[in-house]
Protein backbone atom coordinates (compact mmCIF):
# COMPACT_ATOMS: atom_id res chain seq x y z
CA UNK A 1 0.00 0.00 0.00
CA UNK A 2 1.48 3.02 -1.00
CA UNK A 3 -1.23 5.82 -0.39
CA UNK A 4 0.32 8.47 1.57
CA UNK A 5 -3.15 10.14 2.85
CA UNK A 6 -3.82 7.82 5.55
CA UNK A 7 -7.32 8.69 6.88
CA UNK A 8 -6.93 10.57 10.03
CA UNK A 9 -8.82 7.49 11.93
CA UNK A 10 -6.01 5.19 11.12
CA UNK A 11 -3.00 7.66 12.32
CA UNK A 12 -4.90 7.96 15.47
CA UNK A 13 -4.60 4.24 15.94
CA UNK A 14 -1.28 4.12 14.92
CA UNK A 15 -0.38 6.37 17.68
CA UNK A 16 -1.97 4.89 19.75
CA UNK A 17 -0.10 1.76 19.19
CA UNK A 18 3.05 3.37 18.88
CA UNK A 19 2.45 5.17 22.80
CA UNK A 20 1.29 1.59 23.68
CA UNK A 21 3.91 0.27 22.26
CA UNK A 22 6.68 2.60 24.12
CA UNK A 23 5.53 2.48 27.85
CA UNK A 24 6.29 -1.58 27.19
CA UNK A 25 9.68 -0.58 25.97
CA UNK A 26 10.10 1.39 28.89
CA UNK A 27 8.52 -0.76 31.28
CA UNK A 28 10.42 -4.05 30.20
CA UNK A 29 14.23 -1.53 30.38
CA UNK A 30 13.05 -0.49 33.29
CA UNK A 31 13.21 -3.95 35.12
CA UNK A 32 15.88 -5.08 33.53
CA UNK A 33 17.61 -2.44 34.33
CA UNK A 34 16.57 -2.85 37.62
CA UNK A 35 17.30 -6.27 38.25
CA UNK A 36 21.19 -5.55 36.96
CA UNK A 37 21.39 -2.75 39.57
CA UNK A 38 20.43 -4.90 42.22
CA UNK A 39 23.95 -6.66 41.87
CA UNK A 40 25.63 -4.09 41.65
CA UNK A 41 24.21 -2.14 44.62
CA UNK A 42 25.13 -4.73 46.77
CA UNK A 43 27.86 -4.99 45.62
CA UNK A 44 28.53 -1.44 46.80
CA UNK A 45 26.85 -2.04 49.89
CA UNK A 46 29.31 -4.69 50.87
CA UNK A 47 32.60 -2.70 50.14
CA UNK A 48 30.77 0.32 51.92
CA UNK A 49 30.37 -1.54 55.28
CA UNK A 50 33.68 -3.58 54.70
CA UNK A 51 35.47 0.33 54.25
CA UNK A 52 34.16 1.86 57.20
CA UNK A 53 34.15 -1.21 59.84
CA UNK A 54 37.64 -1.34 58.91
CA UNK A 55 38.27 2.53 59.27
CA UNK A 56 37.56 2.06 62.76
CA UNK A 57 39.68 -0.62 62.72
CA UNK A 58 42.88 1.48 61.41
CA UNK A 59 42.07 4.42 63.36
CA UNK A 60 43.37 2.39 66.36
CA UNK A 61 46.10 -0.03 64.95
CA UNK A 62 48.74 1.38 62.06
CA UNK A 63 48.32 0.11 58.52
CA UNK A 64 52.07 -0.60 58.65
CA UNK A 65 51.38 -2.88 61.75
CA UNK A 66 48.41 -4.83 59.98
CA UNK A 67 50.50 -5.45 56.77
CA UNK A 68 54.11 -6.13 58.04
CA UNK A 69 53.92 -7.88 61.33
CA UNK A 70 53.81 -11.04 61.76
CA UNK A 71 51.62 -12.39 64.59
CA UNK A 72 47.95 -12.49 64.23
CA UNK A 73 46.29 -13.07 68.01
CA UNK A 74 43.72 -10.49 68.27
CA UNK A 75 42.22 -12.24 71.47
CA UNK A 76 45.41 -12.89 73.33
CA UNK A 77 47.14 -10.55 75.69
CA UNK A 78 49.03 -8.97 73.85
CA UNK A 79 47.31 -9.02 70.85
CA UNK A 80 48.75 -8.78 67.88
CA UNK A 81 47.27 -7.49 64.75
CA UNK A 82 49.79 -8.63 61.58
CA UNK A 83 47.55 -10.24 59.14
CA UNK A 84 50.62 -11.75 57.21
CA UNK A 85 49.84 -15.15 58.96
CA UNK A 86 46.74 -15.63 57.28
CA UNK A 87 47.75 -14.09 54.02
CA UNK A 88 50.06 -16.47 54.05
CA UNK A 89 47.86 -19.39 55.04
CA UNK A 90 45.39 -18.16 52.45
CA UNK A 91 48.23 -18.99 49.87
CA UNK A 92 49.81 -21.81 50.39
CA UNK A 93 46.32 -23.50 50.68
CA UNK A 94 45.75 -22.09 47.16
CA UNK A 95 48.52 -22.86 45.65
CA UNK A 96 48.24 -26.19 46.85
CA UNK A 97 44.63 -26.75 45.74
CA UNK A 98 46.20 -25.24 42.02
CA UNK A 99 48.95 -28.12 41.78
CA UNK A 100 46.16 -30.49 42.09
CA UNK A 101 43.39 -28.79 40.20
CA UNK A 102 45.09 -26.83 37.13
CA UNK A 103 46.69 -30.42 35.70
CA UNK A 104 43.96 -32.51 36.31
CA UNK A 105 41.42 -29.84 35.30
CA UNK A 106 42.95 -29.23 32.23
CA UNK A 107 43.48 -32.81 31.47
CA UNK A 108 40.19 -33.44 31.97
CA UNK A 109 39.18 -30.92 29.96
CA UNK A 110 41.22 -31.69 26.87
CA UNK A 111 40.13 -35.39 27.20
CA UNK A 112 36.01 -34.42 27.38
CA UNK A 113 36.78 -31.68 24.68
CA UNK A 114 38.86 -33.45 22.09
CA UNK A 115 38.79 -37.28 23.15
CA UNK A 116 35.47 -38.48 24.66
CA UNK A 117 32.57 -39.99 22.43
CA UNK A 118 29.65 -37.64 22.30
CA UNK A 119 28.18 -40.17 24.37
CA UNK A 120 30.93 -40.74 27.12
CA UNK A 121 30.87 -36.40 27.24
CA UNK A 122 27.23 -36.80 27.88
CA UNK A 123 27.38 -38.83 30.47
CA UNK A 124 31.07 -37.80 32.27
CA UNK A 125 30.07 -34.12 32.58
CA UNK A 126 27.23 -33.97 34.62
CA UNK A 127 29.03 -36.20 37.16
CA UNK A 128 32.03 -33.96 36.73
CA UNK A 129 29.95 -30.81 37.78
CA UNK A 130 27.84 -32.65 40.46
CA UNK A 131 31.49 -32.88 42.35
CA UNK A 132 30.94 -29.09 42.61
CA UNK A 133 27.73 -29.60 44.42
CA UNK A 134 28.82 -30.98 47.36
CA UNK A 135 28.59 -29.29 50.54
CA UNK A 136 31.68 -27.90 51.12
CA UNK A 137 31.17 -29.53 54.91
CA UNK A 138 31.68 -32.95 53.58
CA UNK A 139 35.00 -31.72 51.61
CA UNK A 140 36.52 -30.85 54.65
CA UNK A 141 35.89 -33.87 56.93
CA UNK A 142 36.78 -35.78 53.92
CA UNK A 143 40.00 -33.84 54.20
CA UNK A 144 40.14 -34.41 58.18
CA UNK A 145 39.32 -38.10 58.60
CA UNK A 146 40.19 -39.49 55.17
CA UNK A 147 43.02 -37.54 53.50
CA UNK A 148 44.86 -36.12 56.14
CA UNK A 149 45.38 -40.14 57.96
CA UNK A 150 46.46 -41.07 54.05
CA UNK A 151 49.17 -38.67 54.34
CA UNK A 152 50.43 -39.34 57.44
CA UNK A 153 49.84 -43.46 56.73
CA UNK A 154 52.06 -42.21 53.83
CA UNK A 155 54.57 -39.71 55.09
CA UNK A 156 55.60 -41.56 58.74
CA UNK A 157 58.16 -43.80 57.22
CA UNK A 158 60.32 -40.82 55.34
CA UNK A 159 59.17 -37.89 58.05
CA UNK A 160 62.13 -39.37 60.64
CA UNK A 161 64.69 -39.09 57.60
CA UNK A 162 63.65 -36.39 56.41
CA UNK A 163 63.35 -34.32 59.78
CA UNK A 164 67.08 -35.33 60.31
CA UNK A 165 68.15 -34.06 57.22
CA UNK A 166 66.16 -30.67 57.06
CA UNK A 167 64.54 -30.31 60.52
CA UNK A 168 63.27 -26.66 59.28
CA UNK A 169 61.57 -27.72 56.86
CA UNK A 170 59.87 -31.15 57.75
CA UNK A 171 58.65 -32.26 61.21
CA UNK A 172 58.99 -35.83 62.28
CA UNK A 173 55.54 -36.52 62.20
CA UNK A 174 53.11 -34.72 60.04
CA UNK A 175 50.24 -33.09 62.16
CA UNK A 176 46.65 -34.47 61.91
CA UNK A 177 46.08 -30.38 60.91
CA UNK A 178 47.94 -28.98 58.29
CA UNK A 179 47.72 -27.46 55.00
CA UNK A 180 48.95 -30.15 52.64
CA UNK A 181 45.16 -31.99 53.13
CA UNK A 182 42.86 -29.48 52.57
CA UNK A 183 44.64 -27.74 50.04
CA UNK A 184 44.40 -31.17 48.00
CA UNK A 185 40.41 -31.84 48.86
CA UNK A 186 39.91 -27.98 47.74
CA UNK A 187 41.94 -29.17 44.46
CA UNK A 188 39.50 -31.94 44.23
CA UNK A 189 36.82 -29.37 44.95
CA UNK A 190 37.51 -26.91 42.56
CA UNK A 191 38.82 -29.37 39.11
CA UNK A 192 35.58 -29.60 38.22
CA UNK A 193 35.05 -25.90 38.19
CA UNK A 194 38.35 -25.16 35.73
CA UNK A 195 37.65 -28.67 33.46
CA UNK A 196 34.00 -27.41 32.75
CA UNK A 197 35.03 -23.73 31.81
CA UNK A 198 38.42 -24.94 30.44
CA UNK A 199 36.11 -27.58 27.95
CA UNK A 200 33.41 -25.25 27.44
CA UNK A 201 36.31 -23.08 25.74
CA UNK A 202 38.10 -25.55 23.88
CA UNK A 203 34.72 -26.68 22.51
CA UNK A 204 34.19 -22.86 21.21
CA UNK A 205 37.32 -23.38 18.70
CA UNK A 206 36.06 -23.11 15.72
CA UNK A 207 35.86 -26.86 14.08
CA UNK A 208 37.42 -25.56 10.80
CA UNK A 209 40.69 -24.68 13.18
CA UNK A 210 40.74 -28.54 13.96
CA UNK A 211 40.01 -29.85 10.57
CA UNK A 212 43.20 -27.66 9.54
CA UNK A 213 45.15 -29.05 12.45
CA UNK A 214 44.03 -32.78 11.00
CA UNK A 215 44.17 -31.85 7.29
CA UNK A 216 48.49 -31.18 8.01
CA UNK A 217 48.34 -34.77 9.28
CA UNK A 218 48.44 -33.74 13.26
CA UNK A 219 47.54 -36.29 15.74
CA UNK A 220 44.58 -35.86 17.68
CA UNK A 221 46.70 -34.99 20.79
CA UNK A 222 48.74 -32.64 18.26
CA UNK A 223 45.63 -30.87 17.42
CA UNK A 224 44.54 -30.42 21.29
CA UNK A 225 48.30 -29.33 22.00
CA UNK A 226 48.86 -27.08 19.40
CA UNK A 227 45.70 -25.63 18.04
CA UNK A 228 42.58 -25.98 19.90
CA UNK A 229 44.29 -25.64 23.82
CA UNK A 230 46.36 -22.02 22.56
CA UNK A 231 43.51 -21.14 20.70
CA UNK A 232 41.46 -21.57 23.82
CA UNK A 233 43.97 -19.94 25.97
CA UNK A 234 41.90 -17.05 26.90
CA UNK A 235 38.87 -18.90 28.02
CA UNK A 236 41.10 -21.71 30.05
CA UNK A 237 43.06 -18.97 31.93
CA UNK A 238 39.65 -17.34 33.18
CA UNK A 239 38.87 -20.81 34.59
CA UNK A 240 42.20 -21.01 36.25
CA UNK A 241 41.45 -17.28 37.64
CA UNK A 242 37.53 -18.45 38.36
CA UNK A 243 39.89 -21.42 40.46
CA UNK A 244 41.94 -19.39 42.36
CA UNK A 245 39.21 -16.75 43.38
CA UNK A 246 37.20 -20.40 44.46
CA UNK A 247 40.06 -21.36 46.41
CA UNK A 248 41.20 -17.87 48.33
CA UNK A 249 37.90 -17.82 49.52
CA UNK A 250 37.00 -21.16 50.35
CA UNK A 251 36.10 -21.46 54.30
CA UNK A 252 35.08 -24.93 55.27
CA UNK A 253 37.59 -27.16 54.20
CA UNK A 254 40.55 -25.15 55.36
CA UNK A 255 38.84 -24.77 58.75
CA UNK A 256 37.96 -28.02 59.58
CA UNK A 257 41.35 -29.57 58.59
CA UNK A 258 43.94 -26.70 58.31
CA UNK A 259 43.98 -26.41 62.11
CA UNK A 260 42.53 -22.83 62.70
CA UNK A 261 46.62 -21.73 64.00
CA UNK A 262 47.47 -18.45 62.42
CA UNK A 263 50.97 -18.80 62.15
CA UNK A 264 53.26 -17.21 59.39
CA UNK A 265 54.67 -20.03 57.53
CA UNK A 266 54.01 -21.01 53.28
CA UNK A 267 55.53 -25.03 54.43
CA UNK A 268 52.16 -27.41 54.00
CA UNK A 269 52.92 -29.41 56.19
CA UNK A 270 52.47 -27.05 58.86
CA UNK A 271 48.79 -26.34 60.26
CA UNK A 272 47.77 -22.42 59.73
CA UNK A 273 44.48 -20.43 59.89
CA UNK A 274 43.32 -18.83 56.21
CA UNK A 275 41.27 -15.26 56.35
CA UNK A 276 38.39 -17.42 55.53
CA UNK A 277 39.14 -19.39 58.44
CA UNK A 278 39.44 -17.27 61.17
CA UNK A 279 36.70 -15.02 59.92
CA UNK A 280 34.41 -18.02 60.15
CA UNK A 281 36.15 -18.86 63.88
CA UNK A 282 35.68 -15.37 65.55
CA UNK A 283 32.22 -14.95 64.24
CA UNK A 284 31.11 -17.73 65.93
CA UNK A 285 32.12 -16.23 69.31
CA UNK A 286 30.40 -13.83 71.19
CA UNK A 287 32.71 -10.69 70.52
CA UNK A 288 31.28 -7.34 72.02
CA UNK A 289 29.74 -5.33 69.02
CA UNK A 290 32.13 -2.71 68.08
CA UNK A 291 35.58 -3.81 70.10
CA UNK A 292 38.31 -3.87 68.29
CA UNK A 293 38.16 -7.74 68.32
CA UNK A 294 34.90 -7.80 66.22
CA UNK A 295 36.38 -5.14 63.90
CA UNK A 296 38.98 -7.61 62.97
CA UNK A 297 36.52 -9.25 60.83
CA UNK A 298 35.68 -6.42 58.35
CA UNK A 299 39.36 -5.32 58.09
CA UNK A 300 40.05 -9.45 57.20
CA UNK A 301 36.86 -9.64 55.21
CA UNK A 302 38.38 -6.48 53.23
CA UNK A 303 41.56 -8.21 52.76
CA UNK A 304 40.20 -10.93 51.41
CA UNK A 305 38.27 -8.78 48.95
CA UNK A 306 41.21 -7.17 48.07
CA UNK A 307 43.04 -10.06 47.34
CA UNK A 308 40.09 -11.74 45.13
CA UNK A 309 40.03 -8.75 43.04
CA UNK A 310 43.46 -8.54 42.70
CA UNK A 311 43.49 -12.06 41.31
CA UNK A 312 40.23 -10.72 39.22
CA UNK A 313 41.99 -8.02 37.27
CA UNK A 314 44.74 -10.40 36.68
CA UNK A 315 43.14 -12.62 35.14
CA UNK A 316 40.57 -10.07 33.21
CA UNK A 317 44.51 -8.34 31.60
CA UNK A 318 45.57 -11.97 30.69
CA UNK A 319 42.54 -12.98 28.84
CA UNK A 320 42.48 -9.86 27.09
CA UNK A 321 46.18 -10.01 26.40
CA UNK A 322 45.60 -13.93 25.02
CA UNK A 323 42.05 -13.29 23.02
CA UNK A 324 42.47 -14.35 19.31
CA UNK A 325 39.41 -13.72 16.98
CA UNK A 326 39.14 -16.61 14.68
CA UNK B 1 11.07 -33.11 -12.98
CA UNK B 2 14.79 -34.84 -13.43
CA UNK B 3 15.53 -36.97 -15.84
CA UNK B 4 19.14 -39.14 -15.48
CA UNK B 5 20.31 -40.63 -18.67
CA UNK B 6 23.55 -42.62 -18.76
CA UNK B 7 26.84 -40.47 -16.89
CA UNK B 8 29.13 -39.19 -19.78
CA UNK B 9 32.95 -39.07 -19.32
CA UNK B 10 35.67 -38.71 -20.99
CA UNK B 11 38.60 -40.13 -19.56
CA UNK B 12 40.84 -41.04 -22.34
CA UNK B 13 44.12 -40.22 -22.87
CA UNK B 14 44.49 -38.78 -19.19
CA UNK B 15 47.78 -39.29 -17.29
CA UNK B 16 46.21 -40.11 -13.40
CA UNK B 17 47.88 -38.74 -10.84
CA UNK B 18 44.43 -40.02 -8.70
CA UNK B 19 41.90 -42.35 -9.92
CA UNK B 20 38.28 -42.73 -7.98
CA UNK B 21 36.97 -46.04 -8.88
CA UNK B 22 33.08 -47.10 -8.06
CA UNK B 23 33.19 -44.91 -4.78
CA UNK B 24 30.59 -44.71 -2.87
CA UNK B 25 30.51 -42.94 0.59
CA UNK B 26 27.42 -42.74 3.47
CA UNK B 27 27.54 -40.34 6.20
CA UNK B 28 26.66 -41.65 9.67
CA UNK B 29 26.01 -45.01 8.51
CA UNK B 30 22.80 -44.15 6.41
CA UNK B 31 22.77 -41.00 4.25
CA UNK B 32 24.04 -42.45 0.85
CA UNK B 33 26.26 -39.22 -0.08
CA UNK B 34 28.11 -40.25 -3.19
CA UNK B 35 26.83 -42.48 -5.76
CA UNK B 36 29.32 -44.99 -7.82
CA UNK B 37 31.83 -42.16 -8.41
CA UNK B 38 34.67 -42.77 -11.52
CA UNK B 39 37.03 -40.13 -11.61
CA UNK B 40 40.54 -39.50 -12.87
CA UNK B 41 42.35 -36.32 -11.71
CA UNK B 42 45.32 -35.57 -13.85
CA UNK B 43 48.62 -34.85 -13.15
CA UNK B 44 49.47 -31.74 -12.79
CA UNK B 45 46.28 -30.17 -14.26
CA UNK B 46 43.33 -28.09 -12.35
CA UNK B 47 40.65 -30.77 -12.03
CA UNK B 48 37.34 -28.41 -10.86
CA UNK B 49 34.36 -30.83 -9.07
CA UNK B 50 31.40 -27.98 -10.23
CA UNK B 51 27.65 -28.40 -9.05
CA UNK B 52 24.67 -26.58 -7.04
CA UNK B 53 24.70 -26.74 -3.31
CA UNK B 54 24.73 -30.52 -2.21
CA UNK B 55 25.20 -32.32 -4.93
CA UNK B 56 28.48 -33.96 -3.00
CA UNK B 57 31.37 -32.31 -4.48
CA UNK B 58 32.78 -31.05 -0.83
CA UNK B 59 32.03 -34.66 0.34
CA UNK B 60 34.08 -35.76 -2.62
CA UNK B 61 36.63 -33.69 -2.24
CA UNK B 62 37.00 -34.88 1.53
CA UNK B 63 37.58 -38.52 0.73
CA UNK B 64 40.66 -37.71 -0.91
CA UNK B 65 42.28 -36.61 2.44
CA UNK B 66 40.19 -39.02 4.55
CA UNK B 67 38.85 -36.23 6.08
CA UNK B 68 35.58 -38.12 7.09
CA UNK B 69 37.25 -40.48 9.55
CA UNK B 70 37.50 -37.87 11.81
CA UNK B 71 33.45 -38.58 12.23
CA UNK B 72 32.14 -41.24 14.03
CA UNK B 73 29.62 -43.29 11.67
CA UNK B 74 30.89 -42.20 7.95
CA UNK B 75 31.90 -45.03 5.32
CA UNK B 76 33.47 -45.34 1.94
CA UNK B 77 32.88 -47.70 -0.02
CA UNK B 78 35.14 -48.50 -3.43
CA UNK B 79 38.68 -46.95 -3.94
CA UNK B 80 40.67 -44.00 -4.52
CA UNK B 81 43.76 -44.60 -6.22
CA UNK B 82 46.67 -42.34 -5.63
CA UNK B 83 49.69 -43.49 -7.79
CA UNK B 84 47.87 -46.63 -8.03
CA UNK B 85 47.82 -47.66 -4.25
CA UNK B 86 44.07 -47.24 -2.82
CA UNK B 87 44.22 -44.68 0.09
CA UNK B 88 40.88 -46.00 1.84
CA UNK B 89 42.05 -49.12 2.05
CA UNK B 90 42.06 -50.23 6.27
CA UNK B 91 45.18 -50.49 6.63
CA UNK B 92 46.54 -47.00 4.93
CA UNK B 93 46.83 -44.73 8.25
CA UNK B 94 44.75 -41.62 7.30
CA UNK B 95 47.40 -39.75 8.50
CA UNK B 96 49.73 -40.50 5.83
CA UNK B 97 47.37 -39.68 3.29
CA UNK B 98 46.92 -35.86 4.88
CA UNK B 99 50.84 -35.97 4.92
CA UNK B 100 50.90 -36.35 1.17
CA UNK B 101 47.82 -34.91 0.12
CA UNK B 102 47.40 -31.35 1.90
CA UNK B 103 43.82 -29.14 1.96
CA UNK B 104 43.01 -25.17 1.17
CA UNK B 105 39.43 -24.58 3.07
CA UNK B 106 36.69 -22.31 2.34
CA UNK B 107 37.39 -20.03 4.97
CA UNK B 108 41.24 -19.06 5.59
CA UNK B 109 41.58 -20.91 8.76
CA UNK B 110 45.25 -19.84 10.19
CA UNK B 111 45.97 -20.98 13.76
CA UNK B 112 46.51 -18.94 16.32
CA UNK B 113 50.57 -18.48 15.58
CA UNK B 114 52.79 -16.66 14.28
CA UNK B 115 53.15 -16.65 10.56
CA UNK B 116 56.25 -18.28 10.81
CA UNK B 117 54.41 -20.86 12.62
CA UNK B 118 51.51 -21.71 10.37
CA UNK B 119 53.72 -22.52 7.80
CA UNK B 120 55.78 -25.02 8.85
CA UNK B 121 52.64 -26.58 11.59
CA UNK B 122 52.97 -29.91 9.41
CA UNK B 123 56.56 -30.09 9.04
CA UNK B 124 56.59 -29.64 13.00
CA UNK B 125 53.40 -32.06 13.60
CA UNK B 126 55.78 -34.23 11.38
CA UNK B 127 58.87 -34.08 14.18
CA UNK B 128 61.00 -31.89 11.86
CA UNK B 129 62.97 -28.98 14.23
CA UNK B 130 66.19 -28.32 12.47
CA UNK B 131 66.11 -24.42 12.43
CA UNK B 132 67.96 -24.57 8.91
CA UNK B 133 65.33 -26.70 7.21
CA UNK B 134 62.59 -25.08 8.49
CA UNK B 135 63.77 -21.70 7.56
CA UNK B 136 64.14 -22.45 3.77
CA UNK B 137 60.72 -24.40 3.66
CA UNK B 138 59.09 -21.43 5.01
CA UNK B 139 60.55 -19.15 2.31
CA UNK B 140 60.17 -21.78 -0.26
CA UNK B 141 56.72 -22.22 0.94
CA UNK B 142 55.89 -18.35 1.44
CA UNK B 143 57.15 -17.54 -2.11
CA UNK B 144 54.89 -20.17 -3.85
CA UNK B 145 52.02 -18.86 -2.30
CA UNK B 146 53.04 -15.35 -3.30
CA UNK B 147 52.93 -14.12 0.20
CA UNK B 148 57.43 -13.61 0.69
CA UNK B 149 57.35 -10.58 -0.23
CA UNK B 150 54.61 -9.16 2.25
CA UNK B 151 55.47 -11.37 5.37
CA UNK B 152 59.32 -11.57 4.79
CA UNK B 153 59.85 -8.69 7.72
CA UNK B 154 56.89 -10.13 9.89
CA UNK B 155 57.70 -13.54 10.30
CA UNK B 156 57.24 -13.54 14.08
CA UNK B 157 53.91 -11.74 14.26
CA UNK B 158 50.45 -13.02 14.33
CA UNK B 159 48.70 -14.66 11.25
CA UNK B 160 45.96 -12.77 12.76
CA UNK B 161 46.74 -9.79 11.46
CA UNK B 162 47.04 -10.50 8.08
CA UNK B 163 44.24 -9.78 5.92
CA UNK B 164 41.43 -12.24 4.74
CA UNK B 165 43.48 -12.56 1.20
CA UNK B 166 46.41 -13.23 2.87
CA UNK B 167 45.27 -15.63 5.64
CA UNK B 168 44.19 -17.91 2.53
CA UNK B 169 47.62 -17.56 0.68
CA UNK B 170 49.12 -18.09 4.14
CA UNK B 171 47.22 -21.53 4.15
CA UNK B 172 48.11 -22.21 0.46
CA UNK B 173 51.92 -22.01 1.63
CA UNK B 174 50.75 -24.21 5.04
CA UNK B 175 49.30 -26.70 2.55
CA UNK B 176 52.35 -26.55 0.31
CA UNK B 177 55.19 -26.71 3.15
CA UNK B 178 54.91 -30.11 3.51
CA UNK B 179 55.60 -31.05 -0.46
CA UNK B 180 51.93 -32.53 -0.93
CA UNK B 181 51.16 -34.67 -4.09
CA UNK B 182 48.00 -33.32 -4.26
CA UNK B 183 46.63 -30.09 -2.79
CA UNK B 184 42.62 -29.95 -2.69
CA UNK B 185 40.62 -26.86 -2.60
CA UNK B 186 37.59 -26.30 -1.07
CA UNK B 187 35.85 -23.30 -2.47
CA UNK B 188 39.24 -21.41 -1.73
CA UNK B 189 37.72 -17.89 -2.75
CA UNK B 190 34.36 -17.79 -1.19
CA UNK B 191 35.23 -15.94 1.89
CA UNK B 192 37.09 -13.36 -0.34
CA UNK B 193 36.84 -10.22 -2.32
CA UNK B 194 37.34 -9.95 -6.08
CA UNK B 195 41.05 -8.79 -6.07
CA UNK B 196 42.52 -11.24 -3.30
CA UNK B 197 40.19 -13.92 -5.79
CA UNK B 198 42.11 -13.26 -8.50
CA UNK B 199 45.47 -13.57 -6.68
CA UNK B 200 44.42 -16.82 -5.55
CA UNK B 201 43.55 -17.84 -9.14
CA UNK B 202 46.59 -16.48 -10.48
CA UNK B 203 48.88 -18.21 -7.80
CA UNK B 204 46.63 -21.58 -8.45
CA UNK B 205 47.96 -21.26 -12.02
CA UNK B 206 51.36 -21.12 -11.13
CA UNK B 207 51.18 -24.21 -8.88
CA UNK B 208 49.58 -26.89 -11.42
CA UNK B 209 53.54 -26.76 -12.73
CA UNK B 210 54.79 -28.17 -9.79
CA UNK B 211 51.19 -30.30 -7.84
CA UNK B 212 48.19 -31.65 -9.00
CA UNK B 213 45.30 -29.96 -8.28
CA UNK B 214 41.52 -30.78 -7.61
CA UNK B 215 39.38 -27.51 -6.53
CA UNK B 216 35.57 -27.54 -6.04
CA UNK B 217 33.95 -24.24 -6.75
CA UNK B 218 30.34 -22.85 -6.93
CA UNK B 219 31.37 -20.28 -9.17
CA UNK B 220 31.55 -21.27 -13.02
CA UNK B 221 33.18 -18.61 -13.84
CA UNK B 222 35.73 -19.40 -11.67
CA UNK B 223 36.23 -23.14 -12.98
CA UNK B 224 36.34 -21.84 -16.53
CA UNK B 225 38.87 -19.76 -15.90
CA UNK B 226 41.15 -22.07 -13.87
CA UNK B 227 41.00 -25.35 -14.46
CA UNK B 228 41.81 -27.52 -17.41
CA UNK B 229 39.52 -30.41 -16.77
CA UNK B 230 35.87 -30.37 -15.09
CA UNK B 231 33.62 -32.68 -13.68
CA UNK B 232 30.12 -32.21 -12.97
CA UNK B 233 28.19 -33.52 -10.29
CA UNK B 234 24.57 -33.76 -9.47
CA UNK B 235 22.77 -35.43 -6.53
CA UNK B 236 25.49 -37.38 -5.53
CA UNK B 237 26.76 -38.65 -8.88
CA UNK B 238 29.54 -37.29 -11.64
CA UNK B 239 27.22 -36.22 -13.91
CA UNK B 240 29.90 -35.84 -16.77
CA UNK B 241 33.28 -35.14 -16.60
CA UNK B 242 35.34 -33.55 -19.82
CA UNK B 243 38.26 -30.94 -20.76
CA UNK B 244 36.56 -28.06 -19.67
CA UNK B 245 36.13 -25.95 -22.76
CA UNK B 246 34.58 -28.87 -24.20
CA UNK B 247 32.19 -28.91 -20.86
CA UNK B 248 31.51 -25.44 -20.90
CA UNK B 249 30.93 -25.41 -24.84
CA UNK B 250 29.63 -28.44 -26.15
CA UNK B 251 28.21 -29.90 -22.49
CA UNK B 252 26.58 -33.45 -23.56
CA UNK B 253 23.96 -34.15 -20.69
CA UNK B 254 20.90 -32.04 -20.41
CA UNK B 255 21.77 -31.49 -16.86
CA UNK B 256 24.97 -30.08 -17.03
CA UNK B 257 24.09 -28.02 -20.21
CA UNK B 258 20.88 -26.36 -17.72
CA UNK B 259 23.50 -25.95 -14.62
CA UNK B 260 26.50 -24.25 -17.16
CA UNK B 261 23.89 -22.21 -19.19
CA UNK B 262 22.63 -21.04 -15.32
CA UNK B 263 18.98 -22.43 -15.75
CA UNK B 264 19.60 -23.60 -12.27
CA UNK B 265 22.48 -23.95 -9.50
Amino acid sequence: MTDPSLPSSKVAQYTQKKATRELQEWLIQAVLFLAGFSCVATTIAIMYILISESVFFFQQISIWEFLTSTDWSPLFDPPGYGILPLVSGTLTTTLVALFVAVPMGTIAAIYLSEFASAKLREVVKPILELLAGIPTVVYGYFALLFVTPALQWLYAPMGPFLSGRFPDLFPVELSGFNMLGPGIVMGLMITPLISSISEDAMRAVPIGLREGSYAMGATRLQTALRVVFPSAISGISAAYILGISRAVGETMIVAIAAGLQPTFTFNPLESAATITAYIVQVSLGDLPYGSIEYQTIFAAGLTLVIVTLVFNIIGYFLSRRFRETY
Amino acid sequence: MVEISPRLHNFAGLEPKAEVKNLNFYYGGSVHALKNIDLVIPERKVTALIGPSGCGKTTLLRCFNRMHDLYPGNRYEGEILLDGVNILAKKIDPIEVRMRVSMVFQRPNPFPKSIYENVIYGLRVQGTSKRSILDDKVEQALRGAALWEEAKDRLADSAYNLSGGQQQRLCIARALATDPELVLFDEPTSALDPIATASIEDLMNELKQQVTILIVTHSMQQAARLSDYTAFMFLGELMEFNDTNLLFNKPIHQQTQDYVSGRFG
